[in-house]
């Protein structure tokens, strides 16, 4: 049986309190730049509308490393709980964190991935553009993946106007590297931009296992 | 969180309670950096010359509690901000500002413990510490923040209760609080309702520092102000010098204890969602009381007559909102990433039927609305 893009399963619509929140989750390692990026998504996203945003982080005593995870909630409604239970969306860095969690994708959520560090990759729902290849390729410098990384997850969820996520980098990130991260973005986007979602799975899991 | 005056942001917690203590009137902050509290100093050392404050780096915890002390008897509202390995060290000090009766707001943001424990993650391991962590029978106000809206209103409310008890403050916050960054209204400075300490109103040669009055809290004089008085951490009689006397000495300690009590419904503070008509409740406190709110709500759906109290005062233990509770429901659950401290305290209370149940979650990470809902559909 296709179910529709959007329309939430049985299963999400039993357990969902608020179908209005809506969950992302970036996860890799420690280094690459997950809080960074979660905590300019959040706050381009708390910027751009009347939204409530929550992003939490997750990480370990190292400072490169260890895992790192960073959450972001958005819903019209104050946020209770502060942590993602089942994403919307999850992007993961590297192969560790794509394992871990892409178990706790909603069946309709989409999985993003890094396919310069992602090798194999669980699910079908799934959109693997080569971030850190891009990052050293187009810009030279593989330390803003993240950035490349940031501009797909924004052209692909749609969540908040690139045009504000680029103000927001501007003002988070230290001056001489401003020009370096809005391009490395952008090229992001671009790349987002090539890939239609309506052509993958509407589920990220079989419909079969869906059932049951 | 709803909406409130000020203007939006979307502010970290470590954040709002460096601002909110600015806003509070706090011109000194010295301190250590810690994990997870580092972002307090972090900012304040930005923030604080820009309000003529001083913020000093202290060679280690010790010294920062002894540093707000000191600037405190000044006449400076003063903090620090440490996690619990710090905390452990500022214990000595925290007894001199207790029995010198010095205000001061001292910031535990908890990590897993014991010792380095777990820098990186919430734990709610400390709540006894920060009521008994320093030695001797004294008394102490412990309040606790949940969300980022939280760390606002209770970090200025913690400055108010330390200025008009003369009393430590401490606040605890966690990991996850202070790391989570959301969407806040940021008051307005000029809106925050700010308490000053009663300076003497006599000239200094009639002024006695630690008389007692109607309310248990002698007016306090700034060092510098040209009233000379004598500061200890023996126990003092009402001049501020060592005494033996057993009647000073029952008479200093009688109104340590009956100054707070005096206060109790005053300092006290908890917040009911959904008790109304509640058979089973929630006790919770910190960030675990946001996962108890979201249960709540899940238990609604499912016809469970649910609801929380969320316990902004840890100590002085808000035993009549507790008690309340207790009469009213037949079970009550109190989860914490302890193995169970506040739910000690809530046995303690207990002189009904009433079920008290415990949950603990001490791996380091928050207490999911899940785990709560499973609980409390069990009760």
């Amino acid at each position: 049986m296709k179910r529709s893009n959007k329309r939430p399963s049985r299963k999400a619509k039993r357990s969902a309190l608020k179908p209005s929140r809506y969950e992302i989750r970036l996860a890799g390692s420690g280094g690459q730049g997950i809080i960074t990026a979660a905590r300019i998504l959040a706050e381009a996203i708390s910027a751009g509308g009347e939204k409530y945003v929550c992003q939490t982080q997750s990480y370990g005593p190292e400072a490169r490393g260890g895992a790192s995870k960073a959450e972001i909630v958005v819903s019209y409604e104050p946020i209770d709980y502060p942590k993602a239970m089942n994403p919307d969306l999850l992007l993961a860095m590297n192969q560790t964190s794509c394992d871990s969690y892409f178990s706790d994708l909603k069946p309709y959520g989409l999985l993003i991935v890094d396919s310069t560090l992602v090798r194999q990759i669980p699910i079908s729902r799934a959109v693997a553009l080569p971030f850190t290849d891009i990052a050293r390729e187009k810009i030279g410098k593989e330390l803003v993946a993240n950035m490349v990384a940031l501009g797909a997850v924004v052209r692909l969820s749609q969540v908040v106007a690139p045009g504000i996520a680029e103000e927001v980098i501007a003002q988070k990130v230290p001056k001489a590297f401003v020009e370096m991260n809005i391009k490395a973005f952008n090229a992001g986007i671009e790349a987002a931009s090539q890939v239609d979602i309506d052509a993958l799975p509407a589920s990220a899991f079989s419909s079969e296992e869906e059932e049951l | 969180m709803d909406k409130k005056s000020g203007t939006r942001g979307f502010v970290q917690g470590n954040e709002a309670i460096a601002e909110a203590a600015i806003m509070a009137g706090c011109r000194f902050f010295a301190g250590y950096p810690i994990t997870p509290a580092s972002e307090i100093a972090e900012i304040l050392s930005v923030r604080l010359p820009e309000v003529d404050g001083t913020f000093i780096q202290m060679e280690d915890e010790i010294a920062s509690m002894g540093a707000i002390i000191g600037s405190s008897l000044a006449g400076v509202k003063s903090m620090t901000a440490t996690s619990g390995p710090g905390f452990s060290l500022m214990q000595e000090n925290l007894g001199f500002a207790c029995i010198a009766e010095v205000p001061c707001v001292v910031v535990n943001v908890m990590r897993g413990g014991p010792s380095t424990g777990l820098p990186t993650n919430p734990a709610q391991g400390d709540v006894m510490q920060a009521r008994w962590g320093t030695h001797g029978d004294h008394p102490i106000i412990v309040l606790a923040v949940s969300t980022v809206q939280d760390c606002y209103e209770i970090t200025i409310e913690a400055f108010n209760l330390s200025e008009k008890y003369r009393v430590p403050v401490i606040l605890l916050s966690d990991e996850c609080v202070s790391h989570t960054r959301e969407t806040v209204w940021v008051p307005e400075p000029k809106s925050v309702k700010v308490i000053e300490r009663i300076t003497p109103s006599m000239p200094p040669e009639w002024y006695i520092p630690f008389a007692d009055n109607a309310r248990g809290v002698p007016p306090m004089a700034a060092f510098g102000d040209g009233y000379r008085y004598h500061v200890t951490g023996l126990i003092h009689d009402v001049r501020g010098f060592p005494t033996q006397r057993p009647d000073e000495i029952e008479a200093f300690m009688r109104r340590l204890f009956r100054k707070i009590t005096l206060g109790l419904s005053e300092i006290q503070k908890t917040i009911s969602f959904m008790m109304e008509d509640a058979r089973v409740a929630v006790i919770a406190y910190g960030s675990v009381a946001r996962s108890a709110r979201r249960a709540v709500l899940q238990a609604r759906e499912r016809k469970v007559k649910a609801g929380l109290l969320q316990l902004i005062t840890l100590f002085p233990f808000p035993r009549p909102a507790v008690e309340e509770v207790l009469r009213q429901c037949r079970t009550v659950l109190v989860p914490e990433m302890n193995m169970g401290q506040i739910s000690r305290e809530v046995k303690r209370v207990n002189q009904t039927k009433c079920t008290v149940k415990k949950y603990n979650r001490i791996d380091g990470q928050l207490i999911t609305p899940e785990e709560i809902l499973r609980e409390l559909m069990k009760l």
